[in-house]
């Protein structure tokens, strides 16, 4: 059980570490994070519509678009270097394979919320106060399940011609559920409702990051073995 | 071939009850009260819907069942369901807004069951999309039946999801924990329609199986 | 010790492997001659547990761990330097940090890289590049190594030192198994010689001291029928 772990964590970090000698890939979602906030924000009229509504769409839009630019990255790095054959050789298990994608996809996706929280406050002005740590934790569960079923994914849709539009295309349906759940927590908790409203939402979040980070992890080896 | 021609003669069969279902729907089942004439479209419209889910629940259960058997046909299948499935689809999302547009006076709402049919419908069209843009014929199924297991997965989340959107929709008058509230006769019609639909389905896809065993023998893919 | 039994395996209606079976024990080097598209590919990764064969069984001393791989991908990664690559893929097949180092850093001297250790792969050149691979290769010490035409590249000066280092290791009680279609490129290491047409072993025999030339004609007969 510790090799699952330590395998994932070893290749969790040689991915980082190439990501941190490359850095286009999280430049390029920065950005794109910032300027999709922009245009939420540009594209509002100030008249019409108040910050605190149009803020929580903007947050989710914004976050599942930056995240999916991400997803394909994981794969993607083995098929460049030619090396995915070379990690099926090695003892490591395919669980601990995909785990470890998983786990730095997840570092990756959560560095660029961590990013874009602060600029989204900013921008659309809203008072946080004690709902910070809630809203932190609604947006961890809707990652962890977005970001496996997406690792998951980007395994079929690197092999596919159009993968960058695939993942998406393929994604994105999975992607609503969690979506609904977390936007409702995201207007409560902007609206300094009681967290016994969002209770719901917070555990359908956890049982869907829990039933699809396990059936990702058990399905993944299907797609890699000849 | 065996197969295709079973296929089409139950199809031409349930097209022929289809219609008479629908004069028993018109001439011999009562307007319903509050909907009038529209209220009709729901002989089609329900289990139309029923189909698409089950569609998409077979399309999962076929997947396990290929990653263990590896057995073509269950990848035959399987593709058939979901192009079924797809067409079943449309088939709601188009009767739901004319039904909409009458009794509602608006074409679409975003209400649970229509936004769970869209989100079945879209579900089905990315396994397709999937199943096309994948060129390896060992791939192929693979991926095909793990994202069928996906799919089969989340339409419970999807159930739960959609029921934020409370509203339009009348509420079941069919599948509830409490017996029907629908009178006999319309019950009758919609049983029959029901019937008639599951014929539909397994003809339509008998005979889709049916191509891609021809496809395949040929030497396309 | 790596024993083969009864190998099939096939590919729609190519036959990749035809009842293939072979014992070797410590110390024998099997080379396998054929031409493209005979199976010898499919039959290192069938040995190697990349694929699963149709039918028949791979009997292999240590699993996984004990296999090491040289073929055409030199699976690095561009983007780290060789030290960072001998430690990942060192990690993976359960080296601790210390001991892969000093792994890293002995068989880099062994071929000649112990200055490159620092450098990023991708700026390495074509020769350098492979001997890295093969530096990864060996990082874990294989009981059994597997080559896919490993002189693909090599010019005579380069062939000639990896005919040299392969001696080495094979002296040392390790397996080889290398697949070639070029009987001169390594025939003088076989214990073992198979001919290889269309998936089958239509000979399989020790080498019992002949050389490049008398392999070449008895394989040219054996292709011929004549």
């Amino acid at each position: 059980m510790s090799d699952l772990w330590r395998d994932a964590w070893t290749l969790a970090r040689k991915d980082l570490l190439i990501e941190y000698r490359s850095r286009t890939a999280f430049l390029s979602a920065a950005v794109f994070t910032v300027l999709v906030l922009l245009v939420f924000v540009f594209g509002r009229d100030p008249t019409a519509v108040a910050a605190v509504d149009l803020a929580p769409s903007a947050l989710w839009v914004t976050f599942t678009f930056a995240a999916m630019l991400a997803l394909n990255r994981a794969f993607q790095l083995e098929l460049e270097n030619q090396a995915f054959d070379g990690l099926l050789l090695s003892p490591a298990s395919r669980w601990s394979l995909f785990l470890g994608k998983l786990v730095g996809n997840l570092v990756f996706v959560g560095s660029i919320e961590a990013l874009g929280l602060p600029l989204f406050v900013l921008f659309f002005n809203v008072s946080l106060g004690t709902s910070l740590f809630p809203l932190i934790g609604v947006l961890a569960l809707a990652t962890v399940g977005f970001v496996a079923v997406g690792t998951l994914f980007s395994a079929m849709a690197i092999r596919t011609r159009f993968a960058e539009l695939m993942l998406p295309v393929l994604l994105l349906p999975f992607v609503l559920p969690p979506l609904m759940w977390a936007a409702q927590a995201t207007t409560a908790l902007l609206a300094a409702r009681p967290l016994s409203e969002i209770r719901g939402s917070l555990y359908f979040l956890a049982a869907y990051d829990i039933v699809f980070v396990t059936v990702s992890i058990l399905l993944f080896p299907f797609l890699v073995e000849e | 071939m065996k197969l295709a021609r079973v296929g089409f003669a139950i199809t031409v069969v349930s097209f022929v009850l289809l219609a008479g279902v629908y004069v028993r729907a018109f001439a011999f089942t009562p307007i319903e009260a509050a909907q009038g004439p529209a209220q009709k479209i729901f002989y089609i419209h329900m289990p139309a819907a029923v189909w698409t889910e089950i569609a998409v629940i077979l399309l999962g259960i076929a997947g396990i069942f290929f990653l263990f058997l590896k057995d073509k046909r269950l990848d035959r299948f399987a593709e058939a369901s979901a192009e079924v499935g797809t067409a079943l689809g449309a088939v709601v999302l188009g009767t739901g807004p004319i039904w909409g547009k009458t009794v509602w006076g608006t074409w679409w709402a975003w209400e649970p069951r229509l936004t769970l049919f869209l989100l079945l419908f879209l579900l089905l069209v990315g396994y397709l999309i999937l199943r096309g843009a994948v060129t390896d014929d060992v791939l192929r199924p693979r991926y095909a039946a793990v994202l069928g297991i996906c799919c089969m997965i989340v339409v419970p989340f999807v159930h739960l999801s959609v029921y934020m959107f409370r509203g339009l929709h009348p509420d079941p008058v069919v599948i509830k924990p409490s017996r029907p509230s629908l009178p006999p006769e319309m019950l009758l019609t919609l049983g029959l329609s029901f019937a008639v639909f599951t014929l539909l389905y397994i003809g339509f896809v008998a005979q889709r199986v049916a191509l891609a065993r021809l496809r395949e023998e040929s030497g396309h893919a | 010790m790596l024993r083969a039994e009864s190998l099939r395996h096939a590919f729609g209606a190519a036959r990749a492997l035809d009842d293939v079976s072979f014992t070797l024990t410590a110390g024998r080097t099997l080379v396998v001659f054929g031409p493209n598209g005979a199976g010898k590919t499919t039959l290192l990764r069938v040995l190697a547990g990349l694929i699963k064969p149709q039918a028949g069984a791979v009997y292999l001393e240590g699993g996984r761990s004990a296999v090491g791989w040289i073929g055409h991908h030199a699976h690095l990664y561009g983007h780290l330097t060789v030290l960072e690559n001998l430690q990942f893929w060192g990690a993976l097949y359960g080296l601790r940090r210390v001991e892969a180092e000093r792994r890293a850093v002995d068989v880099l001297t062994r071929l000649g890289l112990a200055d490159r250790a620092g450098q990023v792969v991708r700026t390495l050149s074509r020769g350098q590049l492979q001997r890295a691979a093969i530096a990864r290769a060996l990082i874990h010490d294989p009981a059994v190594l597997l080559l896919d035409e490993p002189f693909t590249g090599l010019d005579l000066a380069a062939a000639a030192e990896f005919r040299h280092l392969l001696a080495e290791l094979a002296g040392r009680g390790r397996v080889l198994v290398m697949a070639t279609h070029n009987v001169e490129e390594g025939v003088e290491l076989a214990t073992d010689v198979a001919f290889q047409l269309a998936g089958r072993f239509v000979r399989l025999e020790p080498r019992g001291g002949r050389g490049a030339a008398a392999i070449a004609e008895d394989y040219r007969r054996t292709v011929t029928g004549v």
